[in-house]
């Protein structure tokens, strides 16, 4: 092979928005203006769970620069959910609410004015009548018979082909438990994160004598919010052209689809650009956050410290709607028996709906609670079994060629020389057999 | 109430601009003046990336007055950007990384400037202790701290 000399593999380049960043110029979406824009502003529900009986705009339309209401009979297709786009059905959230809402913050009706300020003094001057209805907030609750049902379906958690919940089943886990010294459970619970970027999420859709809409938008997934705000609005794809690329920090927390389809049909309605940003405390209270999770292993172990069998019951927080939760608890059930080599494996993991801000996409999606919740129990695993917490993890850590508890075979194992460096960085020395261990092959017993 | 014409010095010319009471800094900045580089990440003190030097000083412009600065010296990161090029400070942050989504960098830049304008030589704790109101949600505090130690080196004289 001729060795090629690499441009940038190797080398420190400078990045291209780097000048932008440094000297003010790069552009945010609130430093989009338009001399004729107008601004958007959202009624949201006070209740986190509730009927509505009835609008009344009558004193709202009196503020000066009030320029129109958009409620759920204003947006063509009002019910939607995200992944539809990846087959994940049936759609279960109204870009505005239609006749109840789920959630504290929920979108309700859309106020186009002139001003910021007077889109705020109109929002403000929107009357609503809600019947209060009981709500839930705990997700094994939420499960139980009695218990307020959230979703048209009949049921407070998403339904897998069919099923309760996502499942993987791996082996005999009873007979696992049955042939392990130590029987080690744990309970693992996770708040919720908000990502908190330091820009708030936003956009401005601006309608174009073409007939076209602009928006530009600080979106993280430009071609999917694309493809959804124009199922939503029910416009042909090619409608809407969408601009981005810039966000000022992200984290999973701008991959919702929640700014953009209003936007870009108050601009249709109205004919002027119009901007919807979020506040700061609606980036706080209402963007979807980081789930919180609850997780139950039960783990059988030999006294020498090979996990024979491990069971999981987990429960994911989706709030009121999908959002991305569905394809979290996915990549959670894929990955929460973790990096480990065991025989019998047995994994229940549900997405359920509560009475809270919706939770969707943070950093690892669905992966990081479940990192956390498996080491903490490996290490209690190491203190029951009396090991080393370095021991366990060796003794257990999975190789290529095995085949993982979703019945996948293992080809890019790494865990052993990342923990072998790992042990390096901090100085820890292991036993000669350890720093002998390979992930491309199992040595002999 | 009626607006008021104030008068300042805002990047080293003096200007007269009318605004209703209460309009703060921030908000005329960006939308009377169209100077976008003063970002508004909260509009309530909390983030730091609106922050503009007064006489100097670091002041976060979005809890800020316009009547305030009547006769004061306003600068923004438009105003210490040289044409061409760039200032000292700028260009540690572009060649350290010290730069993330963007958005807290022109806070985190005018903080730095106020530091080492009073103090050429800041030891690590004096540009944390600087940074305590500017927040970078990237998490990108330690390069930035380190990009003003070398600013501070290279605006002595003993940069390479």
């Amino acid at each position: 092979m001729t060795e090629e000399k690499l441009n940038v593999v190797g080398q420190s380049v400078l990045r291209r928005d780097g000048l932008g960043h440094v000297t003010g110029k790069t552009i945010f979406i609130d430093d989009i203006n338009f001399p004729d824009m107008l601004h958007l502003k959202m009624v949201r529900s006070p209740l986190p769970h509730a009927l509505i009986k009835g609008i009344d705009f009558t004193k709202a339309e009196k503020v000066p620069g009030f320029i129109q209401a958009l409620t759920h009979e204003d947006v063509p297709k009002n019910i939607y959910t995200i992944l539809c786009l990846i087959g994940v059905g049936p759609d279960e959230e109204p870009v505005l609410a239609e006749d109840k809402v789920l959630y504290k913050g929920e979108q309700i009706a859309a106020i186009v004015a002139e001003t910021e300020d007077a889109a705020m003094e109109a929002v403000s001057k929107v009357k609503i009548d809600f019947e209060e209805l009981p709500t839930v907030y705990d997700v094994e609750e939420a499960l139980k018979p009695g218990t307020p049902v959230l979703k048209h379906w009949g049921t407070n958690h998403f339904v897998y082909e069919g099923h309760h919940c996502r499942r993987v089943r791996f082996g005999d886990v009873d007979k696992g438990f049955d042939e392990s010294d130590h029987i080690i459970e744990g309970r693992y619970q996770t708040s919720p994160v908000e990502h908190a970027p330091s820009e708030t999420t936003g956009c401005v859709a601006r309608p174009e004598p073409d007939g076209r809409i602009t928006v530009y938008t600080n979106t993280q997934a430009l071609f999917f919010t694309m493809d959804n705000t124009a199922l939503i609005l029910g416009v042909p794809f090619q409608k809407l052209h969408f601009v981005g690329g810039t966000v000022g920090g992200g984290f999973g927390g701008k991959v919702d689809v929640i700014v953009e389809p209003i936007a870009a049909l108050a601009a249709m309605k109205t004919g002027r650009p119009v901007k919807y940003k979020f506040t700061r405390e609606e980036e706080m209270r209402v963007s979807s956050s980081r789930g919180a999770w609850r997780i139950y292993f039960k783990d059988g172990v030999t006294k020498d410290g090979r996990i024979l069998a491990r069971k999981i019951t987990t429960y994911a927080d989706a709030g009121a709607y999908n959002r991305h939760t569905p394809y979290a608890v996915t990549k959670h059930a894929a990955n929460i028996a973790g990096p480990y080599n065991i025989p019998n494996v047995w994994i229940d993991a549900y997405c359920v709906y509560t009475n809270r801000q919706p939770s969707s996409a943070m950093r690892g999606f669905g992966v990081t609670p479940a990192s956390f919740a498996l080491e903490v129990q490996m290490d209690k695993i190491a203190e029951t079994v009396g090991m080393d917490p370095w021991a366990i993890r060796f003794i257990n850590a999975y190789r290529n060629g095995d085949m993982k508890p979703h019945q996948k075979v293992v080809e890019d194992a790494t865990l052993i020389e990342v923990m072998q460096a790992a042990a390096e960085l901090v100085g820890y020395e292991l036993p000669e057999k350890f720093k002998k261990m390979s992930s491309l092959n199992r040595e002999e017993a | 109430m009626a607006s008021k014409i104030v008068t300042f010095t805002l990047n080293g010319r003096r200007i007269e601009v009318l605004v209703k009471p209460l309009t703060t800094v921030q908000t005329l900045l960006r939308d009377q003046l169209g100077l976008t580089s003063t970002k508004a990440g909260c509009k309530q003190g909390g983030c730091g990336s609106c922050t503009v030097l007064v006489n100097g000083d670091p002041m976060m412009s979005c809890l800020l007055p316009v009547e305030d600065v009547q006769g004061q010296e306003v600068t923004t990161l438009e105003g210490i950007t040289p044409t061409p090029g760039l200032h000292i400070i700028q260009e540690v942050f572009y060649e350290n990384f010290a730069i993330q989504c963007g958005y807290c960098t022109p806070g985190m830049i005018m903080v730095s400037k106020a530091l080492l304008d009073r103090n050429p030589h800041p030891g690590r704790e004096e540009i944390i202790d600087a940074l305590t109101g500017n927040y970078c949600r990237c998490t990108g505090y330690e390069p930035i701290i380190q990009a003003i130690e070398e600013a501070a080196r290279r605006m002595n004289g003993n940069g390479n």
